[in-house]
């Protein structure tokens, strides 16, 4: 389903990222790296809501011609990004919650584990299967 | 095939106008014409009617009229839209058709005048044969216009006009030349745009009515053409919302039109035509979104209608046109006050255009690849009899046809391969350049600083690909430091790869090594073998030999850079690189680290700097130096080796110079600190690392402070977070992320060997010269010279104790204001090992309360360290705190002459004044002598003799002193009377002689006098005796100015007998005094209750019993009756 999927420290440095290997893997870094843009803005903006009241799903951040890219702030401000095929219509908003939640659900577990360092590199087995669960659709 | 075929044509950019040509004017000669015509052009303000117009010659030939067509049937089209169709009807074909002509109403030739312009009007109807244009006629008269109706020969002769030029009288106009010309223009103005919008309303009605011959089969392009002309003809005639109506039908036709290689571009051509208006009026009728769905509508129908493939950069050019056309009209939207937000701006179409661009790049590079020896055919395909297409979107060399067959193969493989070459020659780094940097600019605008980078990035390559390395390397630079600074390794690593091929091919030495040197770094994401080959190639460049060429680099290119290179070598110059790492991440990283926080000035300063390689190679340096703030350092901090240059990759294991990749490398160094840097902090400025040889090429690492690069920051932030194991390395390797860096250290001055000790009787008593007895004995080994004593009141207290604390050396003279609260420097001399010296302190605190004391004593002493003779000042400071107390309290009463505690006192009357002295020293006091100093208005009774003297007060022992006084009388003052000064001079009991005594003067208290109108006092003696006579005396005195009557009574008493005036009443004058003599006779022994007198002043009520019982004695004192030798009772006994 989804072609890209990132996770992004509160400094804004990439934790984890991953896209399907059939294309350049340098163009969903840059994608991902550029929509960085709108998530702060949208940070920036959700800043004076209050804090329990907060969405963490950002939504749709910017269409590209042939990409969509969906964006997620945890409470902790570290973001997730994902990627997905401007032309997979079958995906609905809700599907791409799920898969948020999916996805900080199997974070929250990387962060549970004592000897994970918050701040470095995801190297997780058991997330990496889950973001595979999320990109073997469409291959 | 010229590089603007893609740009859409101007007329379909402009904003159509009604077209109106003016003949008649003679603009060149004629003034007033002149005047006329640039009312009508010049200054056109947006609030005047939309008309663009032209000046012609009345015989101006306009275009033919093609015959009415009178059936469609056997009609077919050729083609969508004819080229020159728009512009026909924007600039060639009028609305109307205006003649000027000069006639006053009042001509004496009117005639032939009338007739003249009858075959003006002909003229130009002749040659808009068959057209509908509209002719009017307009007068430029002389005079002013009387109002309508008053002048008869006026619309006579109007009538007479309009009935020879066969004009309707709403087609007649009078422009009087005077001083109201602009107004009398607008006004035309606006009857020209009247007739206007009729001509295009009957233009429209016109074309609508063909549609009626129109079939579905043959005519499929006319119904495009005859929806493309109404809406075009409604815009004419400025009703956007019919236009927008027409061409949004006229796009949906467009799509229903047959589609197939041949007419595929023609198509595209025309729905990019009407794409543009329909996005162009949405935005201008303020519906943006409209505009965007219909080009994402339009983009998504044409994105797979790429027609032949051979052509297909084609495709991808069309595309970028239309991403740029939409931008532009965006950005002209957002110029005339449409708000973009950060997710829709005009950025992303210009950013998609260049996408298409980079297609059409990809596409030529492809498709367009032929042997030189592949010639442009001839005769060439591309020309045309015209120079022009006749219909837009069509091919030069089939124009016309609609077969979808191709009839002549040949023909066709010609014309694509003219078109392929042509394509060859096109800029299109250019191109893209160009889209890019209106990207970056609409982004900059909206906020996305990543978008910017990402896009300045492509910006780069670009110019790389077009073989720009400067410009390409000055926006990678740029850009870097942005995803340095975000930790984007992968990408960085990309933009490095590209900048060190830009600095190969230029054979720019600094930055080819500085980029050499963060690709070989821990930032970077190449392979190893990768990195092998980059620290390969920067090693030749070190030992001045040409690197390889990087990979992927254009061939001719490389040749240049080759020769570049072997420049380099040979030239002689500027071979030392400094390069300052704290921006970036090489692969050598450096902590510095002192051994600890502060060093003692007589030990050596010691501190590591650590080194670390993240090269796949072990690699050898040249030097090691360390610069510090204070550069007399720095000479000592270097370490150095002289090695021959080809011996960087030799004997690397060894070698005290050599880093080996991922293992910690830690050089120690060690100084003396100069004795002037006591107290100051030793900071180390920078750290350089040399590699490579002075002689030949070398490249100088330049860590600022204690090391750390553009990464280490947040890596040592990681690191102290991390509570992983770390893993057991062999002895003396340490592991580099618990290396924790401290790049400064303070000297402080030696630990001095003395010993001070204070002696002193705590507490203080206040203003008394308390002695502080300060010894100072030396423990050191050799002799110390110099020693200082400072002492006082330590700085930084109350400002107030400032003023109140003294401190001499002298003890036998009081100090007053004059005196310091701290004694700096005062020479003691030197001392020897053993040796102790004792110093004699007097403070005098004028206040209670507590203070802090400072005796500092800074001595200098010779010590050698590391073989070197330094002098060093040691200091040794104590502090003491000190209570300064009250040495006694003082209390005063006022009581009467019997003793009686006295609340006032009465003028004239004699009371006393009695002092009580409370020590409250802990130590003995000693009262050397005590003073009673009177204020004016008391005066002694008696002697005022000190009581006092030489008196030893233990603590809580008391003196009391009394002293018999007199106020005289002094009116009512409010307040009371001043009684004067106590001075006690006292000092401390264990004081020696010499010593002075301290005055303590207290103020006594005010007392209230009050006056009295008599005063009784008695005489009698002070004890009587039974049966013995006891006289005595009372002295009534009047006190006042008056005559007074008194009432005199005794009342008898059972101890006494008397005799003397019992009762009496009496006048006593003023100011003086009545004796009343009375003899008593005790008859009991004991303390006995004298007969009381009782006094009445019949003027003064008020004077009682009670007042006169203070200053009378009521009781005395009898003694039994002696007993004599030869007393009878004896004898009786």
């Amino acid at each position: 389903m989804a072609v890209c999927v990132a996770v992004i420290a509160k400094e804004n440095y990439p934790l984890y990222i991953r896209s399907v290997p059939t294309e350049s893997e340098l163009k969903f870094h840059y994608m991902v790296h550029t929509s960085l843009d709108v998530v702060d803005e949208k940070i920036s903006a959700m800043g004076k809501a209050l804090v329990d009241q907060r969405e963490l799903y950002l939504g749709l951040l910017y269409p590209t011609e042939d990409y969509k890219v969906y964006g997620y702030v945890t409470n902790s401000k570290v973001k997730f990004v994902m990627v997905v095929d401007s032309s997979n219509t079958a995906l609905r908003d809700n599907e791409i919650r799920s898969m948020f939640r999916k996805l900080h659900n199997s974070y929250t577990d990387v962060m549970c584990n004592p000897f994970y360092n918050p701040g470095d590199r995801i190297q997780s087995r058991a997330f990496d299967s889950m973001v595979t669960s999320m990109m073997v659709q469409v291959c | 095939m010229s590089p603007t075929q893609w740009d859409f044509p101007v007329e379909l950019c402009c904003r159509p106008m009604a077209f109106v040509t003016l003949t008649g004017l003679d603009v060149v000669y004629n003034a007033v014409h002149r005047a006329v015509w640039d009312a009508f052009c010049a200054n056109r303000r947006a609030d005047r009617v939309p008309i663009s117009f032209k000046v012609l010659p009345g015989d101006h030939e306009y275009p033919k009229c093609r015959p009415k067509r009178t059936s469609y049937e056997w009609y077919i089209p050729k083609g969508i839209l004819k080229t020159g169709w728009m512009n026909k009807h924007l600039n060639l074909v009028p609305a109307l058709v205006v003649v000027f002509y000069e006639l006053d109403w009042d001509e004496p030739q009117w005639k032939e005048k009338q007739s003249e312009c009858a075959t003006r009007v002909e003229i130009v109807r002749q040659s808009l044969q068959g057209r509908n244009t509209k002719v009017a006629v307009v007068l430029i008269q002389k005079k002013t216009p009387l109002p309508p109706g008053e002048d008869v020969i006026a619309s006579e002769r109007a009538a007479a006009l309009c009935n020879a030029c066969e004009l309707s009288g709403k087609s007649l106009f009078v422009l009087p030349h005077t001083d109201h010309l602009v107004g009398y223009i607008i006004r035309l103005e606006n009857a020209f745009y009247e007739h206007a919008q009729t001509y295009y309303y009957t233009e429209i009605r016109r074309v609508k009515s063909h549609k009626e011959f129109l079939n579905k089969t043959t005519h499929q392009l006319l119904f495009v053409r005859h929806q493309f002309k109404i809406a075009f003809f409604s815009e004419l005639k400025q009703d956007t919302q019919n236009a927008l109506k027409n061409y949004r039908t006229a796009y949906n036709l467009v799509h229903e039109l047959r589609a197939h290689e041949t007419n595929i571009l023609e198509i595209k051509t025309m729905a990019g035509f009407i794409n543009y208006k329909i996005c162009r009026l949405c935005f201008q009728h303020n519906t943006p979104l409209d505009a965007i769905a219909q080009f994402r509508k339009h983009i998504d129908l044409c994105k797979k209608k790429i027609g032949s493939a051979e052509l297909s950069f084609e495709h991808a050019a069309w595309m970028s046109k239309q991403f740029q056309a939409f931008g532009d009209l965006f950005d002209e939207a957002i110029k005339l006050g449409l708000t973009a937000i950060q997710t829709q701006n005009p950025g992303f179409y210009y950013q998609q255009a260049a996408y298409y661009a980079q297609e059409r790049k990809q596409l030529a590079k492809a498709l367009c690849h032929h042997e030189p020896s592949v010639t442009y055919p001839s005769p060439d395909p591309l020309e045309t009899q015209t120079g022009v297409l006749d219909f837009y979107g069509q091919r030069s060399w089939r124009q016309g046809i609609l077969s979808f067959d191709l009839s002549d193969p040949e023909k066709e493989k010609a014309g694509i391969l003219a078109v392929q070459l042509k394509e060859r020659s096109v800029v299109h780094s250019e191109i893209i350049i160009t889209l890019l940097s209106n990207a970056v600019a609409q982004f900059k605008k909206y906020k996305c600083p990543r978008m910017k980078s990402h896009l300045m990035v492509q910006m780069g390559e670009e110019y790389y690909y077009a073989k720009d390395y400067t410009k390409a390397l000055k926006l990678l630079d740029y850009v870097m430091c942005d995803y340095r600074s975000e930790g984007w390794w992968t990408l960085l690593t990309s933009i490095l790869t590209t900048a060190l091929k830009c600095s190969y091919l230029m054979a720019q030495l600094k930055d080819y090594i500085t980029y050499s040197l963060e690709l070989l770094g821990r930032a970077s994401t190449l392979k190893d073998d990768q990195k092998s080959r980059i620290e390969k190639n920067l090693i030749n460049v070190l030992m001045n030999e040409s690197p390889d060429p990087e990979p992927d680099c254009d061939i001719l290119a490389v040749k240049t850079a080759q020769k570049l290179w072997a420049d380099r070598i040979s030239l002689a110059g500027s071979n030392v690189f400094t390069i300052g790492v704290q921006d970036f991440v090489p692969f050598v990283q450096c902590k510095a680290k002192f051994h600890a926080p502060s060093f003692h000035v007589d030990v050596p300063v010691q501190f590591d700097i650590y080194l670390k390689a993240d090269c796949p190679h072990p690699i050898r340096f040249s030097k090691l130096c360390v610069s510090f703030n204070n550069q007399e350092y720095n000479q000592f901090c270097v370490i150095e080796e002289a090695s021959k240059a080809s011996e960087v990759l030799e004997n690397l294991t060894q070698g005290k110079m050599c880093l080996v990749p991922g293992k910690t490398r830690k050089f120690l160094f060690k100084f003396v600190a100069k004795t002037e840097d006591v107290g100051k902090k030793i900071e180390i400025t920078s750290v350089d690392l040399v590699l490579g040889n002075e002689a030949g090429r070398c490249v100088v690492l330049s860590w600022q402070g204690g090391g750390g690069d553009a990464a280490s920051a947040q890596e040592a932030l990681q690191a102290s977070r991390s509570f992983k194991r770390r893993p057991k390395l062999a002895a003396g390797e340490v592991h580099w992320d618990s290396v924790v860096g401290q790049a400064s250290t303070m000297i402080i001055s030696r630990v001095p060997n003395i010993s001070v000790h204070l002696r002193h009787d705590p507490p203080a008593l206040t203003n008394e010269m308390y002695c502080l007895l300060v010894t100072v004995e030396s423990h050191e080994k050799t002799p110390i010279r110099d020693v200082k004593l400072t002492a006082g009141l330590k700085p930084g207290q109350d400002a107030n104790l400032t003023q109140k604390t003294h401190v001499t050396l002298h003890g036998t003279e009081l100090c007053d204001e004059s005196y310091p609260a701290l004694l700096t420097d005062i020479p003691v001399g030197d001392l020897h090992p053993g040796e102790q010296l004792e110093k004699m302190l007097y403070v005098r605190c004028g206040t209670v309360g507590s203070r802090m004391f400072l005796v500092y004593v800074s001595y200098l002493i010779n010590t050698t360290i590391e073989e070197k003779e330094i002098i060093c000042k040691c200091h040794k400071d104590e502090t003491v705190t000190i209570e300064t107390v009250f040495p006694f309290d003082v209390a005063v009463k006022f009581v009467s002459t019997k003793f009686e505690h006295l609340e006032r006192v009465y003028a004239d009357i004699p009371f006393l004044l009695m002092t009580d002295v409370l020590s409250a020293s802990p130590w003995a006091l000693t009262v050397v002598s005590s003073e009673l100093r009177l204020a004016p208005s008391m005066t002694p009774v008696d002697q005022l003799e000190s009581q006092l003297d030489k008196v030893v007060l233990q603590t809580g022992e008391s003196a009391s002193e009394c002293f018999c006084l007199r106020c005289p009388s002094t009116g009512n003052v409010e307040g009371g009377v001043a009684t004067g000064h106590y001075i006690i001079s006292w000092k401390r009991t264990s004081a020696t002689e010499n010593i002075p005594a301290i005055s303590t003067v207290i103020t006594l208290p005010h007392v209230i006098v009050e006056n009295i109108p008599l005063h009784v006092n008695a005489d009698l003696p002070s004890f009587g005796r039974v049966r013995e006579s006891l006289p005595v005396k009372y002295h009534l005195q009047n006190k006042t100015d008056l005559v007074q009557d008194v009432e005199v009574s005794v009342e008898p008493s059972d101890a006494f007998m008397f005799s003397g005036l019992k009762q009496i009443r009496l006048r006593i004058l003023p100011g003086t005094e009545q004796e009343m003599l009375y003899n008593f006779y005790p008859l009991m022994a004991g303390y006995q209750q004298l007969p009381s007198l009782n006094i009445n002043l019949l003027r003064f009520p008020n004077f009682t019993n009670q007042l006169l019982r203070r200053f009378i004695p009521t009781s005395i004192f009898v003694k039994p009756q002696g007993r004599l030798v030869d007393d009878a009772s004896i004898a009786a006994a």
